[in-house]
């Protein structure tokens, strides 16, 4: 999946997570970016539900960033993936339960 | 083979905005009966697609204790309910609820779609169940046809905002504006045999008013309500709760009908009532009741 | 070393401050020690006045020097202007290498942040630090160790004279020019002086520090003028609003109101709820809900509250005046009802030490049968921190937590399972400030558990069926199964802090925090 445009998904709500995608130069790689509130606790944990989202949703190339304000891991999956779709500007015809789960 | 859960207990059904991580994560601690997470109206036209990645989620990753999940898709008038129903089915959803019902054709729309998105993602054939909710008079009108136009419809359900706006009045609180939905209703969906529910009460200061209005709608004969917060809960749980004596009663008549029944005898008495065979089902369905709020303690 | 809560406590912090490793609740129970008295400079002269003009002028009077300490009391809470307004100009003055020596510390104080970064504070001794304050001791500012202690603690210090106050600062929000203050008829006015009254016995020299000067005798005085050196006017103590709030509205998030049925449900199905029982409760919004349920079972029993005491608000004030409690035995006030309540027959204001000193012939604290706490985190083996943050920064302050906590025959502690992606209930709590032999329920909003050592309460509570009874472990697996497993805080090498038992021994020690890292891949 390649990102196209700058996107950006969730809120900064308690329990939430904002998340910024930006396109990366093909080839850059992934640049990833982490505030968190619970980062003592869980920032390996993020960091691995992020990277694994992006393994399955084929992403190499982008810059991504999160604002995370205690989600749970299936809220982090969300926005991220509501972030990448967005900034691929893909709506319909969603691979649920497949490259999303 | 029909499903099992089309005749679930559903006294509360709690509506929940799919776009809130901190509603969605553990409702079922509230102990509603159903949780209806919602795409529709609680989105916000531009988080459509962002609410799907949540509901998607929330279905598969949060044990939601055997609460039933309903899903609330956008209307058919939206360019959002087809990916809304792949989405939900493909999560795992319970049913699915549909806005703004208004003839058997909306729920034929819908069955087929959801027919597809099992076959899709895997899921057997018939596990998703319907329910469709009446916003319009055109919709009350049309109650008997959507009753019966689904095997998998397992209820109807009043949205009274839109349909006092319909019918150009408003809700007052006093219940006079719904009446006739109400009573069309019900009616309707006894004659089709499926469940009937009841709107919502937004007045949360209003906890009197919400108990009057709980009492009028079970004595209506009414399946639940939808709620809006779990405040609401306790009480609808309280006012769908048999009492002790009919507990007793209904319990007389089960047994003494099945003994009677046994050696021919038609007509009886129980604690001096007339009884016959018509008092069995009622009999039955509050023992049932009782045991799903958790105060029988019989051996029926 | 390895203390009873299983807390390594390194060695060269025994030899740094003299302390043992904790060793159990009971380990100095029938001890004995002499007291340490303060300097008294006698006043014999009817010509002498005690008014000072300025702090400038108490300090100066009071021999301020390098290295001193100074006490302070938290009654105006996140409205005071005392601590501030003396550090300041001790800062003035270019005074070094302060301790002080406060019942507690939080959001109002932020502004001593800069005196810590230059060596104007080199020590602290505090129930706890809230807001910045926390920060800069957890981030290593701080050129001394800090030292939490709960309330009752503090009084054990300063009494044994492990803690000398060289000069005491009070508030007070009426005080005559002889120096008879009190917690109420000011405009500043926060009810009680519990905390005080130790400083007032104790402390070498004691400076009042009043808004509101009143015609003598201030009488009958919560602290007397014969503790008392010097009265200084000033224009403002405290800022009322922020001092006693208004009374918390109730509270209808369900989550709370069944916390609070289930801790109601808990107190009146064991065996202590009988005529005359003793109570105290915090003033979260669970905790005040629960005494409000727990007054309606009480009148259609026909049951009578002996006495409460701790901190106090409208719902004990409420409980009072239904003539459901025999006395309030006060100690701190959260709110207007509160204050204004403290004026009745029945409302009795009592010293800190009264309250909850570990080291006298008896507090309390010592009669309660149950108290409702709030906490930070509980471990599986009931350990609390209710002091260091789960990012591992000191946010919170003991309070009387643990006195009332080991006093009590049945301690319960209410919190939400899991808060935000926090898992209140987990493996190994971050630091221990109250040690799980004083912890006998959990009272959670996906059930309820006791602690395997009080088989009697988990037998009672069994047969009356009225709460979901879960283990510890079971309510620790279920958090974690919704928060994911957390991982330890990093922290860096450096002891920034100790929690100090009620009996001054080492409970646990607080780390320099440092930047999270993430694991190699």
């Amino acid at each position: 999946m390649k990102i196209t445009k700058n996107a950006v998904a969730g809120t900064l709500e308690s329990s939430d997570a904002m998340v910024t995608v930006e396109p990366n130069a093909e080839g850059a790689g992934i640049e990833f970016n982490l505030d968190s509130v619970v980062i003592n606790q869980f920032g390996n944990s993020i960091r691995r539900t992020v990277m694994d989202t992006l393994k399955r949703l084929d992403v190499q190339d982008v810059k991504i960033s999160i604002v995370d304000k205690g989600a749970l891991d299936c809220t982090l999956k969300a926005r991220v993936e509501g972030a990448l779709f967005r900034g691929a500007e893909q709506t319909e015809n969603l691979p649920w339960g497949g490259a999303i789960r | 083979m029909s499903n099992p859960n089309k005749k679930r207990l559903r006294r509360t059904m709690m509506f929940l905005n799919c776009q809130k991580p901190g509603l969605i994560k553990d409702p079922y601690i509230y102990k509603p009966d159903s949780i209806m997470l919602d795409l529709e109206d609680a989105v916000a036209e531009k988080e459509k697609d962002a609410a799907r990645y949540s509901l998607f989620h929330a279905l598969r990753e949060i044990d939601y204790r055997g609460v039933e999940r309903v899903v609330r898709i956008n209307g058919l008038d939206s360019p959002y309910w087809r990916e809304d129903i792949r989405c939900a089915v493909a999560g795992g959803c319970d049913s699915i609820r549909i806005p703004k019902t208004e003839s058997a054709q909306d729920v034929h729309v819908v069955e087929e779609a959801v027919i597809a998105a099992e076959k899709e993602f895997g899921r057997e054939e018939g596990s998703v169940l319907i329910m469709a909710a009446l916003e319009s008079a055109r919709g009350i009108m049309k109650a008997l046809d959507i009753c019966e136009a689904s095997d998998r419809l397992f209820g109807i359900a009043l949205s009274g905002g839109d349909y006092t706006k319909d019918l150009q009045t408003h809700i007052t609180g006093t219940g006079i504006e719904l009446m006739g939905a109400r009573q069309n209703m019900v009616i309707a969906a006894r004659a089709a045999g499926v469940q009937c529910f009841d709107t919502v009460y937004t007045d949360l200061d209003d906890m009197d008013g919400f108990r009057k209005d709980v009492e009028a709608i079970h004595l209506m004969g009414f399946d639940g309500k939808s709620i809006i917060n779990p405040r609401q809960i306790e009480i609808v749980h309280d006012i769908y709760t048999p009492k002790q004596k009919d507990i007793i009663f209904a319990e007389k008549v089960v047994k003494e009908i099945d003994d009677k029944k046994a050696k021919g005898i038609g007509v009886f008495t129980v604690d001096g009532k007339m009884i016959d065979i018509a008092f069995y089902d009622g009999a039955k369905r509050t023992i049932e009741l009782a045991k799903a709020s958790g105060v029988y303690e019989g051996d029926l | 070393m390895l203390n009873k809560v299983g807390r390594e406590i390194p060695e060269e912090i025994l030899k740094q401050t003299g302390k043992e490793v904790f060793q159990g609740n009971y380990y100095k129970d029938n001890t004995e020690f002499k007291k340490q008295g303060p300097i008294t400079k006698v006043v014999m002269n009817h010509d002498t006045s005690k008014m000072v003009s300025s702090i400038h002028e108490a300090l100066v009077k009071c021999g301020a020097h390098d290295g001193m300490t100074l006490g302070f009391h938290h009654h105006f809470r996140d409205g005071d202007l005392v601590v501030n307004m003396v550090m300041q100009e001790v800062h003035n003055m270019g005074i070094k290498d302060v301790t002080i020596c406060a019942s507690s510390l939080g959001k109002a104080h932020d502004a001593l942040v800069p005196m810590i970064e230059d060596g104007t504070i080199t020590n602290i001794q505090s129930s706890g630090v809230r807001g910045k304050i926390g920060e800069a001791i957890s981030q290593g500012k701080l050129k001394g160790l800090a030292i939490m202690r709960s309330h009752g603690g503090r009084i054990r210090a300063i009494q044994t004279g492990e803690t000398v106050i060289d000069i005491s600062f009070i508030g007070a929000p009426t005080c005559d020019d002889y120096g008879n203050c009190k917690g109420v008829g000011g405009k500043s006015d926060c009810g009680v002086l519990s905390y005080s009254f130790v400083d007032g016995n104790h402390a070498n020299k004691v400076v009042a520090v009043t808004d509101c000067l009143v015609p003598f005798p201030n009488y009958p005085a919560d602290i007397n003028m014969t503790k008392v050196d010097y009265v200084c006017v000033v224009d403002q103590i405290g800022v009322p609003e922020k001092i006693a709030t208004g009374a918390a509205k109730p509270t209808t998030d369900v989550r709370k109101l069944m916390m609070a049925d289930y801790c109601t449900q808990v107190v009146v199905n064991t065996p202590y709820f009988k005529d005359g029982f003793a109570y105290q409760t915090g003033v979260g919004g669970a905790s005040i809900a629960s005494a409000a349920s727990l007054g309606k079972i009480m009148k259609e029993r026909g049951i009578k509250m002996g006495f409460a005491v701790g901190g106090m608000s409208k719902g004990m004030c409420d409980l009072l005046d239904e003539g459901l409690v025999g006395k309030l035995l006060d100690t701190q006030d959260f709110d207007t009802s509160a204050v204004e309540s403290v004026k009745r027959p029945n409302h009795h204001r009592i010293s800190a030490g009264a309250y909850a000193n570990p080291f006298n012939k008896g507090a309390f604290v010592n009669k309660l049968d149950y108290v409702v706490l709030a906490a930070l985190e509980v471990d599986v083996d009931f350990n609390c921190n209710v002091v260091v943050g789960s990012d591992g920064v000191i946010t919170g302050a003991q309070g009387g937590h643990p006195d009332a906590a080991q006093g009590a025959k049945c301690t319960i502690v209410i919190s939400p399972l899991v808060q935000g992606r926090i898992p209140a209930i987990c493996s190994k709590v971050t630091t221990v400030t109250t040690p799980g032999e004083s912890v006998d329920i959990v009272v959670t909003d996906y059930g309820v558990a006791v602690n395997p050592a009080r088989q009697d309460l988990l037998d009672a509570l069994k047969e009356a069926k009225c709460v979901p009874l879960r283990t510890i472990e079971e309510l620790r697996d279920i958090a974690y199964s919704i928060t994911g497993e957390p991982e330890p805080v990093q922290f860096g090498d450096r002891v920034v802090g100790i929690i100090e038992g009620r009996d001054g021994t080492v409970m646990d020690v607080v780390r320099q925090v440092k930047p999270f890292t993430f694991a190699e891949d």
